[in-house]
């Protein structure tokens, strides 16, 4: 058990943008612990996409071959993938922490008798691993304990993909042996709902509501303020689940990737869900009742106080300043 | 068709969370607990399927004596029966730890779907369900927010990122990971909250913890502030005036 492989997700030849944020990561794991780092590409016809790989400071690319593997099942990957880790015996496995990843990742550690270290935000000498507690709130520093590889995904945004290293590396076909059999789930095509008519990324301001408002009713205070200041009016996942704003308005992991001028923030508490869709904003204003909410930690200016008494002064003071 | 909810107890949202004295968890002593959100929602869909269906909804909660509040909230709603698994160290197991007790459990029931939450309010490991579908041996799907049944087996709707969606179908028995928002909650009935009192609530004890864990959590703290936040106080005529300067002057979006 050495080194490092980094497992990279890819769809009809398409990489998944975060699989060389996991790279970035793996790279520097490797360097931190004076060890070689690999990487791995699964699919059906991944040869380019692992001869892209060539092109990075690995010790070694498998382009993982199947047909079974055209379309991704957790079944299929959970097979290959357990053989990919036992031939390659990396002391660490680092994952992009996708959609996909969270879906296969947790049976792989299983087989393996680990559990992933998921949504990991941070790496320390050790190596510790720091991840969120109740929805930001906390951190918290994870260590394996086990005997076997450990595995780790890296929340979106932690590592720099632009961070990773070039260099010449072999590239090594990997044929898992699979049966049609040991794949259960039958999976359909991606759809998208209906087209989406809000596109929140273009908004330069962007008011956003979250659990804090309470009540449906409550949320017209909000939309005044958006009015006022000429913004786009988005909100957290809870407030789209209640069916208060509709799906199309949500910021966050599962909804839109904002990077507005001003994002101000009304009664959102600021699960890690929710910052990954929004903390590239230029600015941040937060309005929260809790002062040890975690949205105040990516705030540029922050309110500590009552929702209902701050948002109408400021729609009132807003519009006074426009005249 | 037999379903078994598997739910967790954590601290209410709102919750005020202090780091204990030993800086390895959080102080227990004060909080108010709940189901976890995402299991709510799961209960939600198994009470439906078996609106829809027939067939018995069972929910399932590992924890110290306090969780029983969680599972007759669930029989209140609509679960038929409940089972405590006893267990006042949860926090020693890790997720494989907890997945094998729950495993233990489930195959004496032996259901034909299993239903849980994504991942839990505290933790957020977002791993139980798929690892339980692991060691017992089922196919598994995540992040849903709809099933149906299809002929023998089941056709569940999964979210991806970006507001994509694929169907997936599967044979039964098959362990889903439920996302919130896909029904909405239902509250209990006083009619419910009566009748929940007659149902079964079945305690039974966790095995010894058979492993040293996988993982170990050494240590929670506060996270460090990425940006320095200028905090406005004041009356919230005074902060208002205060943020429209910056909007004006440091924002410039007035």
């Amino acid at each position: 058990m050495n080194g490092i492989l980094v497992l990279m997700e890819q769809r009809d030849g398409l990489w998944n943008r975060m699989s060389f944020e996991a790279l970035a990561a793996g790279q520097q794991l490797s360097a931190k612990l004076g060890v070689d780092c690999s990487a791995a590409v699964i699919g059906d016809g991944v040869a380019a996409l692992g001869n892209e790989l060539g092109s990075k400071k690995l010790a070694k690319v498998f382009t993982v071959e199947h047909a079974l593997l055209k379309n991704y099942t957790a079944d299929g990957y959970v097979v290959a993938l357990e053989q990919v880790v036992k031939q390659a015996d990396p002391a660490y496995v680092v994952l992009p922490h996708t959609y996909q990843v969270r879906d296969f990742a947790p049976a792989l550690a299983t087989r393996f008798g680990q559990v992933l270290i998921s949504d990991v935000i941070a790496v320390h000498d050790g190596p510790i691993f720091v991840r969120q507690l109740l929805q930001g709130k906390l951190n918290a520093d994870y260590r394996q304990t086990g005997n076997g590889p450990c595995f780790v995904s890296v929340q979106a945004g932690t590592f720099r993909a632009d961070a990773v290293e070039a260099g010449i590396a072999a590239v090594e076909v990997f044929v898992p042996k699979l049966e049609p059999a040991q794949i259960r789930n039958k999976p359909g095509e991606l759809f998208r709902e209906s087209a989406q008519t809000v596109d929140l990324s273009a908004a330069p301001v962007i008011v956003s509501v979250g659990r804090g408002i309470g009540e449906q009713e409550n949320i017209g205070i909000v939309e005044e303020l958006a009015a006022a200041l000429g913004a786009e009016l988005a909100a957290s996942r809870p407030i789209c689940d209640n069916g208060w704003l509709p799906m199309e308005r949500q910021v966050g992991s599962s909804g839109q990737t904002v990077s507005p001028k001003l994002y101000l923030a009304v009664g959102i508490s600021g699960a890690i869900q929710h910052l990954v869709g929004m903390k590239g904003s230029k600015t941040v204003i937060a309005i929260n009742k809790d002062e040890n909410a975690p949205i105040f930690e990516v705030a540029d200016y922050g309110v500590v106080g009552d929702l209902f008494e701050v948002v109408p002064a400021l729609t009132k003071a807003v519009l006074a300043a426009k005249g | 068709m037999k379903i078994l909810v598997a739910i967790k107890q954590v601290p209410e949202r709102d919750a005020q969370i202090h780091v204990a004295s030993d800086g390895k968890w959080i102080d227990e002593s004060d909080l108010n607990y709940t189901i976890n959100e995402p299991d709510a929602y799961a209960l939600e869909e198994a009470l439906q399927l078996k609106e829809k269906n027939g067939g018995e909804v069972v929910v399932l909660c590992a924890g110290p004596e306090r969780v029983t509040s969680t599972l007759r909230e669930a029989l209140a709603k609509g679960a038929d029966r409940a089972i405590h698994i006893e267990a006042d160290d949860l926090a020693e197991r890790d997720t494989l730890g907890v997945a094998q007790m729950l495993a233990d459990a489930v195959k004496a029931e032996a259901p034909d779907l299993i239903l849980t939450g994504l991942q839990s309010d505290d933790l957020g490991l977002g791993q139980t369900g798929v690892v339980l579908a692991e060691l017992l041996g089922m196919p598994h799907a995540t992040i849903i927010m709809q099933v149906e049944v299809v002929g023998s087996g089941l056709k569940a709707k999964r979210e991806l990122e970006d507001g994509w969606f694929q169907h997936v179908e599967m044979p039964l028995p098959a362990l889903l990971t439920i996302q919130s928002g896909g029904n909405k909650l239902r509250y209990a009935t006083l009619m419910g909250i009566k009748k929940a009192k007659t149902k079964e609530t079945k305690t039974i004890s966790a095995a010894v913890a058979a492993a040293a864990p996988a993982i170990t959590l050494e240590r929670v703290y506060l996270p460090e502030k990425q940006k320095k936040t200028e905090m406005l106080t004041g009356t919230p005529a005074e902060v208002a005036g205060q943020l429209v300067e910056k909007l004006k002057f440091e924002v410039r979006v007035i």
